[in-house]
């Protein structure tokens, strides 16, 4: 199916807000989904992001799949404002999201990088930055980390260990417990598990399928597991050169679409 | 008792070098350019070259000097010190990478307010130089400041760049955790801010014991008593110390901010290009 748009049909304006000092509160009464009209974006002179035009309900798994270069990783960059599109419009919460505080925003829009980043310090000290950045100086901040790191199934005994020491899948998990420490209600997730043994990237998966499913979390992932996003997302979506070629419940997606290079791509499933 | 600081005996006032003296030391580049030819560097022709540049540079810089000082003028004293800026802001800048307007701004407005400050300083409260503009002062200490001040402006530019460039990914996670950009590349900032200050700090460690630094020999050469010539000394030093980090400060607070957006967003040139897809 396809769900790109004309881009000459689309009246929407480029970004333009500068806006990082305001102080509207997001409205938590809205369900914490993205709606997205018309994205454009470009880069290096090339586009990248060839508009999209998507719902990203609350509280699902969404999965990005497609061929290297289809854009994936550029579209979720723009869900937190790590980049803003040339043209079109991101609302969230039902509202523009350059109409949120772009610190807050990215407070409550979490992201979990393909490498994961370790700060310098122990893993105590990386969890506590994320609530010292937001000037949070909640006393609950132990009970905080307890709950970042059970969620993210990291052994405490770890707390004191220096980051850059632990295995690449317990970086992972630090990276997403950090995330989590703002409790964000959505977790923005740049292939994960690449760099982990399948072993490994499946014990991570179910964590995210597990925390998307307690805590309401709705989660955002680009991978290019094909497996892994048929067995962990909620709903597909197909991306090639900029453009959503598919797009749906995953079940469906794998099993009914008509369109033969979506078919070929799904069929490179291991 | 002869005081320390009086004038040394006639007997052993300066030695004028003549122009047939230079010429037998233009002997010494031929060693070293018999030395470049016998290893076959391939740099006698620079060698040369550059000892020509040298000469000519000093000579003509000798009778501009002896001109100004002639002359008298504020204006023209001020003239001569905005030259000796755009030539040190040119030369910072030369082999940075970025943008090149930007860092052209960014370096000659630090180093235009971290000499300016330094050289009203020294003029008014230390050596207390009249008139003003006194040109036998005046061009000598602004140029041996944005000596000191350029090599740092070029420094931090230049390491701001690679750290940020090296350090981008940690700078993002930071950002989408929700940190300010203050926050977000304040490990880069140290990092350049050391590289710039750390050879000022080894300078003064060393001054004296392993290095006589150009100005204080000069004065001695030219029959200062040495007491004398390392007061001025001390004081120069301070004065490029201080230049250096307000230099410093300027150049990396200032050039941190063009790496971001006011959204928070990090614009490296150099990484766009190779990430542009995916």
């Amino acid at each position: 199916m396809q769900e790109a748009t004309n881009p000459m049909a689309s009246d929407m304006q480029p970004y333009a807000d500068a806006s990082t000092g305001a102080t509207r509160p997001l409205p938590t009464s809205l369900p914490a989904g993205f709606t997205l009209k018309g994205v454009y974006q470009v880069k290096a002179g090339v586009t990248v992001v060839d508009g999209v035009d998507m719902d990203i309900p609350h509280g699902d798994i969404i999965a990005l799949v497609g061929p290297s270069g289809a854009g994936k990783t550029s579209l979720l960059r723009l869900l937190n404002r790590l980049d803003d599109p040339v043209q079109g419009e991101i609302l969230y919460r039902a509202r523009p999201i350059t109409h949120y505080p772009v610190q807050t925003l990215r407070r409550h829009v979490g992201f979990v990088f393909q490498t994961p980043v370790m700060f310098p310090g122990t893993v105590r000290d990386n969890l506590q930055v994320a609530l010292t950045l937001g000037g949070n100086q909640a006393h609950d901040v132990e009970a905080r980390m307890a709950e970042a790191m059970a969620l993210a199934e990291l052994d405490c005994a770890l707390c004191d260990r220096q980051g850059d020491r632990l295995s690449g899948g317990q970086q992972q998990r630090v990276n997403i417990a950090r995330a989590l420490m703002t409790a964000p209600d959505v977790l923005l997730m740049d292939e994960p598990t690449s760099a982990l043994d399948p072993a490994t990237a499946e014990r991570l998966m179910e964590t995210t399928r597990r925390l998307s499913r307690e805590q309401r979390l709705t989660v955002v992932m680009v991978t290019h597991r094909l497996a892994e996003a048929r067995r962990s997302s909620d709903r597909l979506i197909v991306l090639e050169r900029g453009r959503i070629v598919a797009s749906g419940p995953t079940a469906d997606v794998f099993g009914h679409t008509t369109d033969p290079r979506v078919r070929a791509f799904l069929a490179t499933e291991p | 008792m002869v005081p320390f600081d009086s004038a040394p005996p006639a007997s052993r006032a300066l030695v004028e070098v003549s122009w047939f003296d230079l010429g037998v030391a233009f002997g010494l580049i031929l060693i070293a350019v018999g030395l470049a030819r016998w290893q076959g560097v391939g740099l006698a022709q620079r060698l040369v070259m550059g000892a020509v540049r040298a000469v000519a540079q000093l000579v003509l810089v000798g009778y501009v000097l002896v001109a100004l000082f002639a002359l008298d003028r504020w204006y023209l004293v001020m003239a001569a010190l905005l030259i000796i800026l755009i030539v040190a802001t040119h030369a910072a800048v030369t082999r940075l990478p970025g943008s090149r307007r930007r860092l052209v701004m960014i370096t000659g407005v630090a180093m235009l307010v971290a000499s300016g400050v330094t050289l009203l300083y020294v003029s008014t409260l230390v050596v207390r130089i009249a008139p003003w503009y006194n040109p036998q002062y005046i061009i000598p200490l602004f140029g041996m400041i944005v000596g000191s001040a350029m090599t740092a402006a070029a420094i931090a530019a230049e390491r701001l760049h690679s750290e940020i460039t090296a350090r981008r990914a940690e700078i993002e996670a930071y950002l989408a955790l929700g940190a300010h950009y203050h926050h977000a590349s304040h490990a880069a900032v140290r990092q350049a801010m050391r590289a710039a200050l750390i050879p000022t700090v080894n300078g003064l460690m060393v001054v004296g014991v392993v290095t006589l630094p150009g100005m204080m020999t000069g004065q001695i050469l030219a029959g200062a008593s040495p007491l004398m010539a390392i007061r001025y000394q001390i004081v120069v030093a301070f004065m490029q110390a201080a230049a250096v980090a307000m230099t410093t400060a300027i150049v990396t607070l200032w050039y941190r901010r063009t790496f971001f957006t006011p959204t928070l967003q990090l614009r490296v040139e150099t990484q766009e290009s190779l990430s542009a897809r995916d």
